[in-house]
Protein backbone atom coordinates (compact mmCIF):
# COMPACT_ATOMS: atom_id res chain seq x y z
CA UNK A 1 0.00 0.00 0.00
CA UNK A 2 2.84 2.33 0.89
CA UNK A 3 4.45 1.40 -2.40
CA UNK A 4 1.29 2.28 -4.28
CA UNK A 5 1.00 5.73 -2.76
CA UNK A 6 4.73 6.27 -3.33
CA UNK A 7 4.24 5.37 -7.00
CA UNK A 8 1.22 7.65 -7.28
CA UNK A 9 2.90 10.68 -5.71
CA UNK A 10 6.03 10.22 -7.84
CA UNK A 11 3.82 9.88 -10.92
CA UNK A 12 2.15 13.20 -10.10
CA UNK A 13 5.53 14.89 -9.50
CA UNK A 14 6.91 13.57 -12.79
CA UNK A 15 3.76 14.68 -14.59
CA UNK A 16 4.19 18.15 -13.11
CA UNK A 17 7.83 18.19 -14.34
CA UNK A 18 6.90 17.13 -17.86
CA UNK A 19 3.77 19.28 -18.29
CA UNK A 20 5.58 22.55 -19.10
CA UNK A 21 7.66 20.73 -21.72
CA UNK A 22 4.56 19.15 -23.25
CA UNK A 23 2.73 22.49 -23.20
CA UNK A 24 5.63 24.19 -24.94
CA UNK A 25 6.02 21.51 -27.60
CA UNK A 26 2.35 21.21 -28.45
CA UNK A 27 1.76 24.96 -28.15
CA UNK A 28 4.50 25.70 -30.68
CA UNK A 29 3.58 22.78 -32.91
CA UNK A 30 -0.08 23.82 -33.18
CA UNK A 31 0.04 27.63 -32.85
CA UNK A 32 3.38 28.69 -34.36
CA UNK A 33 4.34 25.92 -36.75
CA UNK A 34 0.64 25.27 -37.42
CA UNK A 35 1.12 21.61 -38.02
CA UNK A 36 -0.73 18.59 -36.72
CA UNK A 37 1.13 16.26 -34.36
CA UNK A 38 2.73 13.55 -36.54
CA UNK A 39 1.70 9.98 -35.60
CA UNK A 40 -0.48 11.15 -32.69
CA UNK A 41 -1.10 7.64 -31.30
CA UNK A 42 2.55 6.63 -31.37
CA UNK A 43 3.61 9.93 -29.82
CA UNK A 44 1.01 9.71 -27.06
CA UNK A 45 2.10 6.15 -26.28
CA UNK A 46 5.73 7.28 -26.24
CA UNK A 47 5.08 10.10 -23.80
CA UNK A 48 3.08 7.72 -21.62
CA UNK A 49 6.08 5.35 -21.63
CA UNK A 50 8.45 8.19 -20.70
CA UNK A 51 6.18 9.21 -17.83
CA UNK A 52 5.65 5.66 -16.62
CA UNK A 53 9.30 4.77 -17.09
CA UNK A 54 10.61 7.76 -15.12
CA UNK A 55 8.11 7.09 -12.32
CA UNK A 56 9.07 3.42 -11.93
CA UNK A 57 12.75 4.27 -12.29
CA UNK A 58 12.69 6.96 -9.58
CA UNK A 59 10.59 4.95 -7.14
CA UNK A 60 12.81 1.91 -7.68
CA UNK A 61 15.94 3.96 -7.03
CA UNK A 62 14.42 5.39 -3.87
CA UNK A 63 13.44 1.96 -2.57
CA UNK A 64 16.46 -0.09 -3.59
CA UNK A 65 19.52 1.90 -4.45
CA UNK A 66 19.55 5.17 -2.55
CA UNK A 67 19.03 3.89 1.02
CA UNK A 68 21.72 1.21 0.82
CA UNK A 69 24.06 3.35 -1.30
CA UNK A 70 23.82 6.32 1.03
CA UNK A 71 24.25 4.09 4.08
CA UNK A 72 27.37 2.59 2.52
CA UNK A 73 28.77 6.02 1.68
CA UNK A 74 28.30 7.12 5.29
CA UNK A 75 29.71 3.90 6.73
CA UNK A 76 32.79 3.84 4.47
CA UNK A 77 33.65 7.45 5.28
CA UNK A 78 32.98 7.14 9.03
CA UNK A 79 36.00 7.38 11.37
CA UNK A 80 34.79 4.14 13.00
CA UNK A 81 35.38 2.23 9.75
CA UNK A 82 38.51 4.09 8.62
CA UNK A 83 40.40 4.47 11.91
CA UNK A 84 38.46 2.29 14.35
CA UNK A 85 37.96 5.32 16.60
CA UNK A 86 34.93 7.54 17.18
CA UNK A 87 36.54 10.63 15.63
CA UNK A 88 39.12 11.03 12.89
CA UNK A 89 42.57 12.33 13.89
CA UNK A 90 43.56 15.90 13.08
CA UNK A 91 44.93 16.04 9.50
CA UNK A 92 44.11 12.40 8.70
CA UNK A 93 46.51 10.69 6.27
CA UNK A 94 44.79 10.55 2.88
CA UNK A 95 46.03 6.96 2.33
CA UNK A 96 43.75 5.75 5.13
CA UNK A 97 40.70 6.31 2.95
CA UNK A 98 41.52 3.64 0.35
CA UNK A 99 38.06 2.06 0.40
CA UNK A 100 36.43 5.45 -0.06
CA UNK A 101 38.38 6.05 -3.28
CA UNK A 102 37.59 2.53 -4.49
CA UNK A 103 33.89 2.93 -3.71
CA UNK A 104 33.78 6.38 -5.33
CA UNK A 105 35.44 5.07 -8.47
CA UNK A 106 33.28 1.95 -8.81
CA UNK A 107 29.95 3.54 -7.90
CA UNK A 108 30.68 6.45 -10.27
CA UNK A 109 31.39 3.97 -13.05
CA UNK A 110 28.33 1.83 -12.33
CA UNK A 111 25.78 4.63 -11.93
CA UNK A 112 26.97 6.37 -15.09
CA UNK A 113 26.39 3.20 -17.11
CA UNK A 114 22.78 3.23 -15.86
CA UNK A 115 22.18 6.95 -16.51
CA UNK A 116 19.23 7.16 -18.96
CA UNK A 117 20.24 10.53 -20.44
CA UNK A 118 23.65 9.12 -21.38
CA UNK A 119 22.06 6.05 -22.98
CA UNK A 120 19.97 8.46 -25.08
CA UNK A 121 22.92 10.56 -26.21
CA UNK A 122 25.06 7.49 -26.98
CA UNK A 123 22.26 6.03 -29.09
CA UNK A 124 21.90 9.29 -31.01
CA UNK A 125 25.66 9.60 -31.52
CA UNK A 126 25.81 6.05 -32.86
CA UNK A 127 23.02 6.83 -35.31
CA UNK A 128 24.35 10.22 -36.42
CA UNK A 129 27.95 9.04 -36.85
CA UNK A 130 26.65 6.19 -39.06
CA UNK A 131 28.02 3.62 -36.66
CA UNK A 132 31.51 5.11 -36.27
CA UNK A 133 30.87 5.83 -32.61
CA UNK A 134 30.27 2.71 -30.60
CA UNK A 135 27.59 3.46 -27.95
CA UNK A 136 29.23 1.22 -25.36
CA UNK A 137 32.66 2.69 -26.05
CA UNK A 138 31.29 6.17 -25.54
CA UNK A 139 29.36 5.26 -22.39
CA UNK A 140 32.34 3.44 -20.90
CA UNK A 141 34.70 6.32 -21.54
CA UNK A 142 32.24 8.75 -19.93
CA UNK A 143 31.89 6.35 -16.99
CA UNK A 144 35.66 6.13 -16.57
CA UNK A 145 35.76 9.94 -16.53
CA UNK A 146 33.10 10.15 -13.83
CA UNK A 147 34.91 7.45 -11.90
CA UNK A 148 38.21 9.36 -11.93
CA UNK A 149 36.43 12.63 -11.19
CA UNK A 150 34.57 11.40 -8.13
CA UNK A 151 37.50 9.62 -6.52
CA UNK A 152 39.72 12.64 -7.11
CA UNK A 153 36.95 14.81 -5.67
CA UNK A 154 36.95 12.66 -2.52
CA UNK A 155 40.73 13.00 -2.31
CA UNK A 156 40.27 16.76 -2.50
CA UNK A 157 37.75 16.82 0.34
CA UNK A 158 39.97 14.61 2.52
CA UNK A 159 43.12 16.66 1.91
CA UNK A 160 41.27 19.97 2.01
CA UNK A 161 42.99 21.26 -1.13
CA UNK A 162 41.40 24.08 -3.10
CA UNK A 163 38.64 23.28 -5.59
CA UNK A 164 39.67 26.10 -7.87
CA UNK A 165 43.20 24.86 -8.51
CA UNK A 166 41.89 21.45 -9.66
CA UNK A 167 39.34 23.11 -11.91
CA UNK A 168 41.98 25.40 -13.45
CA UNK A 169 44.26 22.46 -14.24
CA UNK A 170 41.31 20.38 -15.50
CA UNK A 171 40.03 23.04 -17.89
CA UNK A 172 43.54 23.70 -19.16
CA UNK A 173 43.89 20.02 -20.05
CA UNK A 174 40.51 20.07 -21.79
CA UNK A 175 41.56 23.13 -23.80
CA UNK A 176 44.86 21.52 -24.85
CA UNK A 177 43.13 18.24 -25.79
CA UNK A 178 40.69 20.19 -27.97
CA UNK A 179 43.53 21.07 -30.31
CA UNK A 180 44.59 17.45 -30.79
CA UNK A 181 41.36 15.43 -30.64
CA UNK A 182 39.50 14.44 -33.83
CA UNK A 183 37.22 17.33 -34.78
CA UNK A 184 34.01 15.29 -34.90
CA UNK A 185 34.22 14.19 -31.26
CA UNK A 186 34.65 17.66 -29.72
CA UNK A 187 30.98 18.74 -29.43
CA UNK A 188 30.02 15.31 -28.12
CA UNK A 189 32.87 15.38 -25.60
CA UNK A 190 31.78 18.79 -24.32
CA UNK A 191 28.20 17.52 -24.07
CA UNK A 192 29.17 14.44 -22.12
CA UNK A 193 30.19 16.60 -19.19
CA UNK A 194 26.64 17.78 -18.63
CA UNK A 195 24.92 14.52 -19.47
CA UNK A 196 26.57 12.36 -16.86
CA UNK A 197 25.21 13.85 -13.73
CA UNK A 198 21.50 13.43 -13.38
CA UNK A 199 19.10 10.97 -11.86
CA UNK A 200 21.23 8.12 -10.59
CA UNK A 201 24.64 9.58 -9.88
CA UNK A 202 23.92 12.85 -8.07
CA UNK A 203 22.14 11.60 -4.90
CA UNK A 204 24.78 8.94 -4.17
CA UNK A 205 27.70 11.23 -4.88
CA UNK A 206 26.18 13.99 -2.76
CA UNK A 207 25.84 11.54 0.16
CA UNK A 208 29.49 10.57 -0.19
CA UNK A 209 30.66 14.19 -0.31
CA UNK A 210 28.57 15.27 2.65
CA UNK A 211 29.60 12.19 4.66
CA UNK A 212 33.28 12.96 4.11
CA UNK A 213 32.98 16.68 4.73
CA UNK A 214 31.08 16.04 7.96
CA UNK A 215 33.58 13.57 9.46
CA UNK A 216 37.01 14.80 8.32
CA UNK A 217 38.18 17.34 10.93
CA UNK A 218 38.45 20.90 9.70
CA UNK A 219 36.06 20.44 6.77
CA UNK A 220 32.84 22.37 6.55
CA UNK A 221 30.06 20.24 5.00
CA UNK A 222 28.38 23.35 3.64
CA UNK A 223 31.50 24.52 1.80
CA UNK A 224 33.50 21.38 1.08
CA UNK A 225 30.61 19.02 0.31
CA UNK A 226 30.08 20.79 -3.00
CA UNK A 227 32.32 20.30 -5.99
CA UNK A 228 32.02 16.55 -6.59
CA UNK A 229 29.45 17.12 -9.35
CA UNK A 230 31.78 19.64 -10.95
CA UNK A 231 34.54 16.99 -11.02
CA UNK A 232 32.12 14.43 -12.41
CA UNK A 233 31.31 16.79 -15.29
CA UNK A 234 34.91 17.81 -15.97
CA UNK A 235 36.69 14.48 -16.37
CA UNK A 236 34.34 12.84 -18.92
CA UNK A 237 35.32 15.57 -21.39
CA UNK A 238 38.94 14.43 -21.10
CA UNK A 239 38.21 10.70 -21.29
CA UNK A 240 35.86 11.01 -24.28
CA UNK A 241 38.44 13.01 -26.25
CA UNK A 242 41.12 10.51 -25.23
CA UNK A 243 38.87 7.63 -26.33
CA UNK A 244 38.43 9.22 -29.77
CA UNK A 245 42.15 9.76 -30.10
CA UNK A 246 42.88 6.13 -29.24
CA UNK A 247 40.26 4.87 -31.71
CA UNK A 248 41.71 7.11 -34.41
CA UNK A 249 45.22 5.94 -33.67
CA UNK A 250 44.24 2.28 -33.99
CA UNK A 251 42.33 3.00 -37.20
CA UNK A 252 45.28 4.78 -38.79
CA UNK A 253 47.65 1.97 -37.75
CA UNK A 254 45.35 -0.60 -39.32
CA UNK A 255 45.33 1.43 -42.54
CA UNK A 256 49.11 1.68 -42.56
CA UNK A 257 49.52 -2.08 -42.31
CA UNK B 1 -3.47 -4.19 -33.50
CA UNK B 2 -2.41 -7.74 -32.64
CA UNK B 3 0.62 -7.40 -34.88
CA UNK B 4 1.47 -4.15 -33.13
CA UNK B 5 1.31 -5.82 -29.71
CA UNK B 6 3.45 -8.69 -30.96
CA UNK B 7 6.12 -6.32 -32.23
CA UNK B 8 6.07 -4.38 -28.98
CA UNK B 9 6.27 -7.44 -26.74
CA UNK B 10 9.03 -9.00 -28.82
CA UNK B 11 11.17 -5.88 -28.67
CA UNK B 12 10.30 -5.46 -25.01
CA UNK B 13 11.94 -8.74 -24.06
CA UNK B 14 15.11 -7.56 -25.77
CA UNK B 15 14.77 -4.14 -24.17
CA UNK B 16 14.45 -5.62 -20.68
CA UNK B 17 17.62 -7.64 -21.28
CA UNK B 18 19.41 -4.46 -22.42
CA UNK B 19 18.28 -2.59 -19.30
CA UNK B 20 19.48 -5.52 -17.22
CA UNK B 21 22.93 -5.10 -18.73
CA UNK B 22 22.84 -1.37 -17.90
CA UNK B 23 21.94 -2.04 -14.27
CA UNK B 24 24.18 -5.04 -13.60
CA UNK B 25 27.28 -2.98 -12.65
CA UNK B 26 25.44 -1.15 -9.84
CA UNK B 27 24.12 -4.40 -8.39
CA UNK B 28 27.59 -5.98 -8.48
CA UNK B 29 29.31 -2.97 -6.88
CA UNK B 30 26.76 -2.64 -4.07
CA UNK B 31 26.72 -6.39 -3.35
CA UNK B 32 30.51 -6.63 -3.29
CA UNK B 33 31.03 -3.69 -0.98
CA UNK B 34 28.23 -4.71 1.35
CA UNK B 35 29.37 -8.30 1.80
CA UNK B 36 33.14 -8.18 1.31
CA UNK B 37 34.23 -4.74 2.50
CA UNK B 38 31.65 -3.86 5.12
CA UNK B 39 31.01 -7.51 5.97
CA UNK B 40 27.27 -7.04 6.40
CA UNK B 41 24.25 -8.91 5.07
CA UNK B 42 22.03 -7.18 2.51
CA UNK B 43 19.28 -5.46 4.55
CA UNK B 44 15.62 -5.52 3.50
CA UNK B 45 16.10 -8.00 0.67
CA UNK B 46 12.44 -7.90 -0.38
CA UNK B 47 12.47 -4.11 -0.71
CA UNK B 48 15.69 -4.19 -2.71
CA UNK B 49 14.37 -6.83 -5.09
CA UNK B 50 11.11 -4.89 -5.63
CA UNK B 51 13.04 -1.67 -6.17
CA UNK B 52 15.46 -3.28 -8.61
CA UNK B 53 12.53 -4.71 -10.59
CA UNK B 54 10.92 -1.24 -10.75
CA UNK B 55 14.20 0.34 -11.90
CA UNK B 56 14.54 -2.32 -14.59
CA UNK B 57 11.01 -1.79 -15.90
CA UNK B 58 11.33 1.97 -15.58
CA UNK B 59 14.51 2.15 -17.64
CA UNK B 60 12.96 -0.13 -20.26
CA UNK B 61 9.83 2.00 -20.61
CA UNK B 62 11.82 5.22 -20.64
CA UNK B 63 14.11 4.08 -23.47
CA UNK B 64 11.10 2.85 -25.45
CA UNK B 65 9.33 6.19 -24.91
CA UNK B 66 12.47 8.00 -25.97
CA UNK B 67 12.43 6.26 -29.34
CA UNK B 68 8.67 6.55 -29.80
CA UNK B 69 8.21 10.17 -28.73
CA UNK B 70 11.11 12.31 -27.51
CA UNK B 71 13.53 11.74 -30.41
CA UNK B 72 10.96 11.96 -33.24
CA UNK B 73 9.26 15.04 -31.74
CA UNK B 74 12.57 16.86 -31.27
CA UNK B 75 13.73 16.11 -34.80
CA UNK B 76 10.30 16.74 -36.32
CA UNK B 77 10.13 20.19 -34.76
CA UNK B 78 13.67 20.96 -35.89
CA UNK B 79 12.69 20.17 -39.49
CA UNK B 80 9.47 22.22 -39.26
CA UNK B 81 11.35 25.20 -37.87
CA UNK B 82 13.98 24.91 -40.59
CA UNK B 83 11.26 24.85 -43.25
CA UNK B 84 9.34 27.75 -41.72
CA UNK B 85 12.54 29.77 -41.55
CA UNK B 86 11.45 32.08 -38.74
CA UNK B 87 14.51 32.85 -36.65
CA UNK B 88 12.47 34.74 -34.08
CA UNK B 89 10.15 31.84 -33.26
CA UNK B 90 12.96 29.28 -33.25
CA UNK B 91 14.98 31.32 -30.77
CA UNK B 92 11.89 32.00 -28.64
CA UNK B 93 11.20 28.28 -28.54
CA UNK B 94 14.83 27.54 -27.62
CA UNK B 95 14.86 30.00 -24.76
CA UNK B 96 11.50 28.80 -23.40
CA UNK B 97 12.57 25.16 -23.60
CA UNK B 98 15.70 25.82 -21.55
CA UNK B 99 14.01 28.14 -19.06
CA UNK B 100 10.86 26.10 -18.43
CA UNK B 101 12.63 22.77 -17.96
CA UNK B 102 15.08 24.27 -15.47
CA UNK B 103 13.12 26.66 -13.30
CA UNK B 104 11.07 23.90 -11.63
CA UNK B 105 13.81 21.24 -11.62
CA UNK B 106 13.70 19.56 -8.17
CA UNK B 107 17.49 19.14 -7.99
CA UNK B 108 17.94 22.86 -8.61
CA UNK B 109 15.36 23.80 -5.97
CA UNK B 110 17.24 21.66 -3.44
CA UNK B 111 20.63 23.16 -4.33
CA UNK B 112 19.28 26.74 -4.20
CA UNK B 113 17.80 26.16 -0.74
CA UNK B 114 21.07 24.67 0.50
CA UNK B 115 22.98 27.60 -0.99
CA UNK B 116 20.72 30.10 0.77
CA UNK B 117 21.37 28.53 4.15
CA UNK B 118 25.13 28.56 3.49
CA UNK B 119 25.05 32.23 2.56
CA UNK B 120 22.98 32.98 5.63
CA UNK B 121 25.37 31.09 7.93
CA UNK B 122 28.29 32.98 6.44
CA UNK B 123 26.59 36.25 7.37
CA UNK B 124 26.19 37.30 3.74
CA UNK B 125 22.42 37.63 4.05
CA UNK B 126 20.35 39.50 6.60
CA UNK B 127 18.89 37.00 9.05
CA UNK B 128 15.36 35.79 8.35
CA UNK B 129 13.58 33.16 6.30
CA UNK B 130 12.22 35.71 3.84
CA UNK B 131 15.70 36.94 2.95
CA UNK B 132 16.82 33.33 2.37
CA UNK B 133 13.92 32.39 0.16
CA UNK B 134 14.29 35.48 -2.01
CA UNK B 135 17.99 34.67 -2.41
CA UNK B 136 17.16 31.07 -3.36
CA UNK B 137 14.58 32.26 -5.89
CA UNK B 138 17.10 34.69 -7.40
CA UNK B 139 19.58 31.86 -7.73
CA UNK B 140 17.01 29.61 -9.42
CA UNK B 141 15.97 32.35 -11.83
CA UNK B 142 19.59 33.10 -12.78
CA UNK B 143 20.21 29.42 -13.53
CA UNK B 144 16.96 29.12 -15.52
CA UNK B 145 17.70 32.27 -17.57
CA UNK B 146 21.23 30.95 -18.11
CA UNK B 147 19.96 27.62 -19.44
CA UNK B 148 17.40 29.39 -21.65
CA UNK B 149 20.14 31.59 -23.12
CA UNK B 150 22.42 28.55 -23.49
CA UNK B 151 19.97 26.74 -25.72
CA UNK B 152 19.34 29.98 -27.64
CA UNK B 153 23.06 30.60 -28.23
CA UNK B 154 23.62 26.92 -29.02
CA UNK B 155 20.85 26.95 -31.64
CA UNK B 156 22.19 30.19 -33.12
CA UNK B 157 25.60 28.52 -33.35
CA UNK B 158 24.11 25.63 -35.33
CA UNK B 159 22.39 28.05 -37.73
CA UNK B 160 25.48 30.18 -38.26
CA UNK B 161 27.99 27.31 -38.16
CA UNK B 162 30.21 28.92 -35.51
CA UNK B 163 32.96 26.58 -34.29
CA UNK B 164 32.06 25.28 -30.84
CA UNK B 165 35.57 25.07 -29.42
CA UNK B 166 36.13 28.83 -29.52
CA UNK B 167 32.85 29.61 -27.75
CA UNK B 168 33.29 26.95 -25.08
CA UNK B 169 36.96 27.73 -24.41
CA UNK B 170 36.07 31.43 -24.19
CA UNK B 171 33.38 30.48 -21.70
CA UNK B 172 35.75 28.43 -19.55
CA UNK B 173 38.28 31.23 -19.47
CA UNK B 174 35.49 33.58 -18.34
CA UNK B 175 34.54 31.07 -15.60
CA UNK B 176 38.14 30.90 -14.38
CA UNK B 177 38.51 34.68 -14.28
CA UNK B 178 35.21 35.09 -12.45
CA UNK B 179 36.26 32.44 -9.92
CA UNK B 180 38.97 34.83 -8.73
CA UNK B 181 36.41 37.51 -7.86
CA UNK B 182 33.38 35.51 -6.74
CA UNK B 183 32.64 35.10 -3.01
CA UNK B 184 33.96 31.77 -1.75
CA UNK B 185 30.51 30.69 -0.53
CA UNK B 186 29.17 30.66 -4.07
CA UNK B 187 32.01 29.11 -6.10
CA UNK B 188 31.28 25.46 -5.20
CA UNK B 189 27.58 25.90 -5.85
CA UNK B 190 28.28 27.65 -9.14
CA UNK B 191 30.43 24.76 -10.36
CA UNK B 192 27.85 22.20 -9.30
CA UNK B 193 24.94 24.13 -10.82
CA UNK B 194 26.34 23.38 -14.27
CA UNK B 195 25.83 19.68 -13.74
CA UNK B 196 22.48 19.86 -11.99
CA UNK B 197 20.55 21.63 -14.72
CA UNK B 198 20.25 19.06 -17.45
CA UNK B 199 17.50 16.59 -16.66
CA UNK B 200 16.71 13.19 -18.10
CA UNK B 201 13.86 14.47 -20.27
CA UNK B 202 15.58 17.63 -21.48
CA UNK B 203 18.78 15.97 -22.68
CA UNK B 204 17.23 13.67 -25.33
CA UNK B 205 14.84 16.38 -26.50
CA UNK B 206 17.53 19.03 -26.85
CA UNK B 207 19.93 16.58 -28.51
CA UNK B 208 17.29 15.57 -31.06
CA UNK B 209 16.51 19.24 -31.73
CA UNK B 210 20.17 20.08 -32.36
CA UNK B 211 20.88 17.06 -34.51
CA UNK B 212 17.61 17.59 -36.41
CA UNK B 213 18.45 21.22 -37.18
CA UNK B 214 21.99 20.42 -38.24
CA UNK B 215 20.76 17.75 -40.66
CA UNK B 216 17.96 19.96 -42.03
CA UNK B 217 20.26 22.90 -42.86
CA UNK B 218 22.47 22.54 -45.87
CA UNK B 219 26.19 22.73 -45.16
CA UNK B 220 25.90 21.64 -41.53
CA UNK B 221 27.22 18.34 -40.28
CA UNK B 222 24.97 16.75 -37.63
CA UNK B 223 27.98 15.29 -35.81
CA UNK B 224 30.03 18.50 -35.69
CA UNK B 225 27.22 21.06 -35.50
CA UNK B 226 24.35 19.08 -34.00
CA UNK B 227 25.86 18.19 -30.65
CA UNK B 228 27.02 20.77 -28.15
CA UNK B 229 23.75 22.24 -26.82
CA UNK B 230 24.14 20.48 -23.46
CA UNK B 231 27.68 21.83 -23.20
CA UNK B 232 26.39 25.41 -23.28
CA UNK B 233 23.70 24.51 -20.75
CA UNK B 234 26.32 23.32 -18.29
CA UNK B 235 28.65 26.27 -18.87
CA UNK B 236 26.48 29.37 -18.77
CA UNK B 237 24.83 28.63 -15.38
CA UNK B 238 28.29 28.78 -13.72
CA UNK B 239 28.87 32.25 -15.16
CA UNK B 240 25.40 33.44 -14.16
CA UNK B 241 25.52 32.06 -10.61
CA UNK B 242 28.92 33.64 -9.97
CA UNK B 243 27.70 36.85 -11.57
CA UNK B 244 24.69 36.81 -9.26
CA UNK B 245 26.99 36.36 -6.26
CA UNK B 246 29.32 39.16 -7.31
CA UNK B 247 26.40 41.47 -8.04
CA UNK B 248 24.74 40.79 -4.70
CA UNK B 249 27.72 40.64 -2.35
CA UNK B 250 30.33 42.60 -4.28
CA UNK B 251 33.58 41.15 -5.67
CA UNK B 252 35.91 39.49 -3.17
CA UNK B 253 39.67 39.69 -3.56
Amino acid sequence: MALLSHLLSTFIDTLADITPILGLIFGFQLLVLRQPIPHPKKTALGFLFVLLGLTLFLVGLEIALFPIGKLMATQLSSPQFVFGTATAPENPPWQAYGWVYAFAALIGLATTIAEPALIAVAQKAHEVSRGTIDPWGLRLSVAVGVSIGISLGCFRIITGTSLVSYIVVGYSIVIIQTFFAPKMIIPLAYDSGGVTTSTVTVPLVAALGLGLAATVPGRNPALDGFGLIAFASLFPMMTVMAYAQIVQWFASRKEAL
Amino acid sequence: MIAFIQVISKTFTKRILDSGKDLLPIIVVIALFQTLVLGQPIPDLAGILTGTFLVLMGLTFFIAGLELALFPIGEGMAHSFARKGSLFWLLTFSFCLGFSTTVAEPALIAVAKEAASIASDAGLLKPGAEEQSSYALGLRLSVAVAVGLSILIGILRILRGWPISRLIIGGYVTVLIMTLFAPREIVGIAFDSGGVTTSTVTVPLVTALGVGLASAIRGRDPMIDGFGLIAFASLLPMIFVMGYGILLFGPSL
